[in-house]
């Protein structure tokens, strides 16, 4: 398998290197719409800067730029500076960045750091923290880059993210890191469609379960009587046809739709690292999707993860971790082979992109099958431990494949490890249950951190769960939570509706107030049958796990279904932050809220 | 793009042109200026036509074309629905009925259910003088517990004669794309309408069975089998007309969207 060469599939025309005119890997033959940092055979390029004292100053300009996708010519995306993704931009901490970002659309635009701390004025969300960028306009972001880390950046205008508006942000830090590495790479995994975003919102709206399709068909019935016996696969079925709810809504969104790219390119397009042997390699991972949460391995490779959302965390070794959209993680790997395949299939597995480590160009190592398709199970209606309907927990353990990843299965946890002190808490849901925008609320919600999710039922190898992850330092606030802030995540599928507590943006009385400096515990319960990546702008939310060690940092929280998760948090800077679900057609649908810190 | 002038055409056709409700902006924060664009736009409204019966009826003594479907737009809970069913002769006769043409306002008032309430218009057209009516409808639509797609209503003519429908369907996915559809129709009357056929008491039942390939979500076309008998009083007028009661028919159409 090694070294196959497919020069087919890397054509590129004398136009495309006009237009995105970048660089001389280019002129290598890698494909017309690679950014200079993901060429890999010189390095990660990054958009120039200029620097003036202690200011490092960048020019972006936004515009639509006709581009090859996966041999698809596209008039659709929305590229910076030419390119799908956005170019790299290098911040350094302790030095002011100045980014000059020119709207050449006919549409107003924005740009988003994401995850960087900042004044609210220059958070780049239109309607909340400025009135965006109308076309023709440049808007100067200036703001004092105070921490470090692999982030990103994309519009916040629309659906604008869809269609390319979306690119790595690393700030390189003042003090060496504490881990080495001999070179690195940046994997931005993205979803891309040759479709009008409008009209995938569109179809989500009207008709449920548009774009599934894995929903579950006679064969599926009758392969659970063979399973289970003819009882339980009745009251398997029955049980999620009271409901409503189909165990097998694991994204909106899915391969039937989607091309799944690797820094730009298709599988096919194979993106390539290149690396010595012996060396390290750090790959800083992103997931700058819409919709598609993945699951990211290098098959026979260990890796070492060292940051989640740019924060350092206790080094920790894994075979594969799920990167919840918005989400980073920074890992080291040793290559052994000649090649290594990177491996990301979609949440669902309906589609992956891949990419490959390797010693030269144009080599390729095997590509694993994708996983087998999966169901949801009992933790994801929130109702683990509880009876339903007269039918006992002890009837549905012996369903098989009805349990999302099961505790344990990393054979890493130990009876005497703490729990999040969440873990006892009772939840209500009001006396409506979050009214007609909640198809379901989750009974009995819980703490779900050593559960790597949905789709790993059958994987004998060790997967990331959130409960490894130890921040690496102490925060410098220590207080104890003053106070509680309890938000549901909430949705309707039949149609379309997602919120929080069973309102939508445009339903709410008010902003969530915070107040300046306070210490607050946040906690988010999930009563839907899907995972939501869960971003608050502005602030760190220190993960709860519950173990010893220092809380992660985060960003963005992946929830799962019928789960509860809490997060301390100091709101830092005053202003106004948008808090919402990172899927981006979940966003647009309403489940969206603002932050105010006053 | 053919698509969406259609889709608009259509809804402009139907009259629907309830405008999306203005932003209520209140979930800003304070920072926000007054002319700003609000983050997300989430009471954008949609709309949809669907035609879930579109066939050719092929019968013992006669062939129609029948069609069945919903129109609506609007929001997440207000929404305007406009729903007609009807069938046209092609052989055996001419003529045909527009059975039902309602203009309803629904009401999303649970996660699954709707409320309808509004007017509809009936009429029959062809040979021999044309009837029609007008009447007040009102109903509940939604999907049940186990999946059952459910449209029920109570309709009552200007003339003052109540019926009560009664709609089922249920999908048999047999692979991701081959559907089976089964449906179950009836209805009660509260009055004789000898003009319309329509005997007092339970008028009969509809049986159909679909059996559909989705090339698209938006299309897919199907063969079936429809089986009608009617009951009591409604038998007896259609026995007095000369036909039967019992009527089994091949049916094959599309299911069709935009």
């Amino acid at each position: 398998m090694h070294n196959d060469q497919h020069p087919g599939r890397r054509s590129l025309s004398r136009r495309d290197i006009i237009r995105t005119g970048t660089s001389m890997g280019l002129m290598l033959g890698l494909g017309s719409l690679l950014p200079g940092y993901a060429l890999g055979l010189t390095g990660n390029q990054e958009l120039t800067r200029r620097t003036e004292g202690n200011t490092d100053i960048y020019e972006l300009t936004i515009d639509r730029t006709p581009l090859t996708i996966d041999g698809r010519r596209s008039v659709q995306p929305i590229t910076v500076n030419g390119s799908l993704p956005a170019p790299l931009i290098r911040l350094r901490e302790g030095r002011e960045a100045v980014l000059r970002v020119t709207n050449k659309l006919d549409e107003p635009t924005s740009i988003h750091w994401h995850g960087i701390l900042l004044p609210f004025e220059m958070d780049g969300v239109p309607g909340v923290s400025f009135a965006g960028i109308a076309p023709g306009e440049t808007f100067e972001y200036r703001y004092p880059v105070r921490q470090s880390g692999t982030y990103w950046y994309h519009s916040h205008s629309g659906l604008q993210e869809q269609l390319g508006h979306y690119g790595p942000l690393i700030v390189d830090p003042a003090e060496p890191e504490p881990f080495e590495y001999d070179r690195e790479y940046v994997i931005v995994l993205s979803d891309w469609t040759f479709n009008d975003p409008a009209e995938v919102m569109r179809n989500l709206k009207v008709a449920e379960g548009y774009y599934n399709y894995n929903r579950r068909t006679v064969a599926d019935f009758f392969e659970d009587v063979a399973n289970l016996g003819w009882s339980a696969a009745w009251e398997k079925a029955g049980m999620w046809g009271r409901m409503r709810m189909t165990p097998r809504d694991i994204l909106d969104v899915t391969g039937a739709e989607y091309t799944y790219l690797m820094n730009g390119l298709s599988p096919d397009g194979n993106w390539t690292g290149l690396f010595e042997p012996g060396e390290k390699v750090r790959l800083r991972v992103i997931n700058a999707s819409a919709m598609s949460i993945f699951d990211v391995r290098i098959p026979g490779l260990p890796m070492t993860v060292v940051e989640a959302d740019g924060q350092k965390v206790e080094p920790v070794e894994t075979d594969e971790f799920r990167i919840g959209v918005a989400e980073t993680y920074d890992v080291i790997v040793e290559p052994q082979d000649e090649a290594h395949t990177l491996f990301a299939q979609s949440q669902d597995r309906s589609g992956f992109t891949r990419g490959t480590l390797a010693v030269r160009e144009g080599m390729e190592a095997p590509v694993p099958d994708l996983y087998p398709r999966t169901e949801r199970g009992m933790a994801a209606m929130g109702m683990a431990g509880h009876g339903d309907g007269g039918m006992d927990h002890g009837s549905m353990e012996g369903m098989d494949g009805m349990h999302e990843g099961s505790a344990g299965m990393n054979g890493m946890k130990h009876g005497d490890e703490k729990q999040p002190p969440i873990a006892d808490r009772q939840i209500s849901h009001g006396p409506d249950n979050h009214g007609a925008g909640a198809a379901m609320v989750a009974s009995n919600p819980r703490p779900r951190l050593d559960d790597p999710g949905v789709g790993f039922e059958h994987v004998e190898h060790r997967v990331l769960t959130y409960d490894q992850l130890r921040g690496l330092h102490a925060w410098p606030d220590e207080r104890e939570p003053q106070r509680e802030v309890e938000l549901h995540l909430t949705g309707n599928m039949e149609r379309y509706m997602w919120s929080f507590d069973g309102q939508k943006f445009s339903e709410v009385d008010g902003p969530v107030p915070f107040r300046h400096g306070e210490r607050l515990r946040l906690i988010l319960v999930n009563d839907t049958m899907m995972d939501h990546p869960i971003h608050l702008h502005g602030m760190w939310m220190e993960l709860e796990t519950g173990n010893d060690g220092y809380r992660p940092r985060k960003h963005t929280l992946l929830v799962k279904p019928g789960e509860m998760i809490s997060a301390q948090i100091t709101p830092e800077h005053e202003g106004d932050w948008a808090f919402h679900c990172h899927l981006l057609y979940h966003m647009k649908a309403g489940m969206f809220r603002v932050v105010s810190v006053q | 793009m053919a698509v969406k002038h259609v889709r608009s055409t259509a809804l402009v056709v139907l009259g629907l042109m309830v405008p999306a409700t203005g932003a209520v902006a209140q979930g800003v924060g304070p920072e926000a200026e007054p002319d700003w664009s609000l983050p997300v736009h989430d009471d954008v409204a949609y709309g949809q036509l669907l035609m879930d019966r579109f066939e050719y009826q092929a019968g013992d003594d006669e062939d129609v074309f029948a069609w069945e479907g919903q129109a609506w737009w609007g929001g997440d809970t207000h929404r305007l629905v406009v729903d007609s069913e009807g069938e046209a002769l092609v052989s055996g006769g001419d003529g045909g009925e527009v059975e039902s043409f309602d203009v309803q306002y629904g009401y999303g008032f649970s996660s699954y259910w709707q409320a309808k309430a509004g007017l509809g218009y009936q009429t029959t057209f062809g040979p021999g003088p044309d009837r029609n009516r007008g009447s007040a409808v009102i109903g509940v639509q939604g999907l049940a517990p186990y999946w059952f797609e459910v449209d029920t209503g109570l309709r009552v003519s200007e003339d003052g004669d109540a019926v009560a429908e009664f709609e089922g369907e249920y999908d048999w996915l047999l692979t991701q794309r081959l559907i089976l559809q089964g449906r179950a129709e009836t209805s009660y009357a509260f009055s004789e309408v000898r003009e319309f056929g329509v005997g007092e008491g339970l008028n009969g039942l509809t049986l159909g069975l679909r059996l559909r390939y989705e090339v698209a979500r938006e299309f897919a076309p199907y063969i079936g089998v429809r089986w009608q008998d009617q009951y009591g009083d409604t038998a007896d007028l259609t026995r007095a007309e000369g036909e039967d009661t019992e009527k089994t028919s091949l049916v094959a159409g599309v299911r069709w969207w935009f």
